[in-house]
């Protein structure tokens, strides 16, 4: 394949091939399937640590005194929980209720808000927001091409970096601090995409390989490794994370996705409230909802799903659970009151294969049971 | 064990060893080294009569699902349930532990447009590019 004119390549792209990164084109950008292989990695992260080169996610900064109008307006979630030095995971909507995004924003200030981005998505974002700024006293900048970006990820990570920023184990999930690292001003939140407790840094690209490579030393009693998209998706499937362009967009509301908790109707006014409210009151035509096979097999996002013989939906996402040793998915059911344990069935490679409807997340890590 | 060398080849990256009429069938090394951890296989039904070139057993790493071709026509003699039971054993031991079933040959003949080791190294490199 020859997209080599297309294809962006991330400031450690050459620190990740000579890690024995596969590389593979996702999306645009080059980025590592896996490593040494996927259930290593996978398993790294869940018992210990492991680190992934996640600069093609995007940076939306908003600025001014209407920073918080301008994101308490455009998101189902309530911008009041991210006070200073917090973030809040919300989904970005459109004039339907369908999705422009899901994203975090950080309140760095009452007037200077992060917003962390998907990669395929940060222009549209961006446009977005402006389009809504119009009439506000904000600005709103995207610098996804000025930042990299790492995640570091498992329960031992906290241990890693006291040493390296004892501010940052200090902070409470979706906690941020500004810092300085190597000379450059980063962010170090305590989010990630994995289930699993851990650090993502945000940082300018002249200091990212040094981050990197810094992360890799402190991590070396741990055994950290450097883990590929392969075991960031299985991660995140099974910790029920949501992956934009295929569990979500443009055309699926908040409600639908089985995110819910996201919606803050008490919130005031915000971007297609009127329409979620009736969605809501109506009752759903399709839930996002998980399943567990209960014979072997591997399901894949387009396996159909069945129950009693009739077509239900398709999966979205769907994968070889490393950590429940079996497939796992969802999809969209055009039955939303599916109950955890109905039996269903999968269709893989033209055979009907049983599952049963499940509870999502499928595995929580130490992110869902978070002490400080 | 096998050496890679004495074994034919498929374009679909099936091995297969031949003694009299009974052959062996496993996924070859570079196969398996593209499609990583593999954590599931569906065999062959005992006694069922494949096809050559056509499929016949499913392989599944965490990534991708793989089709696994009848390098020849024949019916299936023995199956490996150690490979069902642990398919890890496919990325460990692709040439020995894991080969995946056999099978009673209806024409031997068949064997002979497959590639040898240095034909599929060859091929390999081919398609690489």
């Amino acid at each position: 394949m020859t997209t080599a004119d297309t294809v962006r390549k991330t400031v450690l792209n050459e620190t990740m091939s000579k890690a024995g990164g596969k590389m593979v084109d996702f999306h645009g950008w080059e980025l590592p399937i896996q490593f040494e292989g996927i259930l290593k990695e996978h398993a790294a992260v869940r018992n210990s640590a492991g680190i992934f080169d996640v600069s093609h996610m995007g940076q939306v900064f908003v600025t001014g005194p209407d920073s918080f109008k301008l994101l308490q307006k455009t998101n189902a979630n309530d911008l009041r929980k991210a006070t200073v030095g917090k973030g809040v995971y919300s989904h970005l909507l459109n004039e339907n209720g369908g999705l422009v995004d899901d994203i975090i924003a950080f309140c760095l200030s009452l007037s200077r808000y992060l917003v962390i981005v998907n990669a395929t998505t940060s222009t549209k974002d961006f446009k977005w927001l402006c389009a809504k700024a119009a009439k506000m006293n904000v600005k709103v900048e995207n610098k996804s091409d000025d930042y990299s970006m790492v995640a570091v990820q498992g329960p031992n990570v906290p241990k890693m970096m006291e040493i390296f920023a004892p501010e940052a184990v200090k902070l409470p999930r979706f906690g941020i601090v500004e810092k300085k690292v190597f000379g450059a001003d980063c962010f170090i939140s305590r989010t990630g995409y994995t289930g699993e407790d851990g650090f993502e840094i945000t940082a300018p690209h002249a200091v990212i390989i040094n981050i990197w490579d810094k992360m890799m030393e402190l991590g070396k009693p741990y055994g950290i490794v450097p883990c590929g998209l392969g075991a960031r998706d299985t991660l995140r499937l099974e910790s029920g994370y949501l992956l934009y362009g295929q569990d979500v967009d443009d055309d699926h509301t908040t409600y639908e996705s089985n995110y819910g908790w996201v919606v803050a109707m008490d919130k005031g006014d915000f971007t297609a409230k009127d329409i979620l409210l009736k969605q809501k009151a109506e009752g759903l035509k399709r839930k996002l909802t998980g399943l567990i096979l209960t014979a072997g097999g591997v399901p894949r996002p387009g396996c159909k799903v069945f129950k009693d013989g009739k077509e239900l939906g398709q999966l979205a996402s769907a994968t070889y659970s490393p950590t429940l040793k079996k497939g796992i998915g969802v999809g969209y059911m055009s039955d939303p009151n599916l109950k955890p344990g109905e039996p269903l069935e999968v269709e893989i490679h033209g055979k009907r294969v049983p599952a049963t409807a499940a509870k999502v997340p499928f595995h929580k890590g130490t992110a869902f049971t978070f002490k400080l | 064990m096998p050496k890679q060398e004495e074994a034919k080849y498929t374009k679909t990256h099936e091995w297969i060893l031949v003694q009299g009429r009974e052959a062996t069938v496993g996924l070859s090394d570079h196969a398996q080294h593209e499609m990583g951890d593999i954590v599931f296989v569906e065999l062959p039904k005992s006694a069922q009569n494949v096809e050559k070139e056509k499929p016949c057993a499913v392989v599944e790493s965490v990534k991708s699902a793989f089709d696994i071709y009848a390098p020849v026509s024949g019916q299936i003699s023995v199956l490996n349930d150690e490979v069902t039971k642990d398919p890890a054993l496919i990325n460990q031991s692709p040439m020995d532990k894991a080969w995946l079933f056999k099978i009673q040959l209806s024409d031997t003949d068949q064997v002979k447009d497959l590639m040898d080791w240095t034909a599929y190294q060859e091929f390999i490199k081919q398609a690489a590019h």
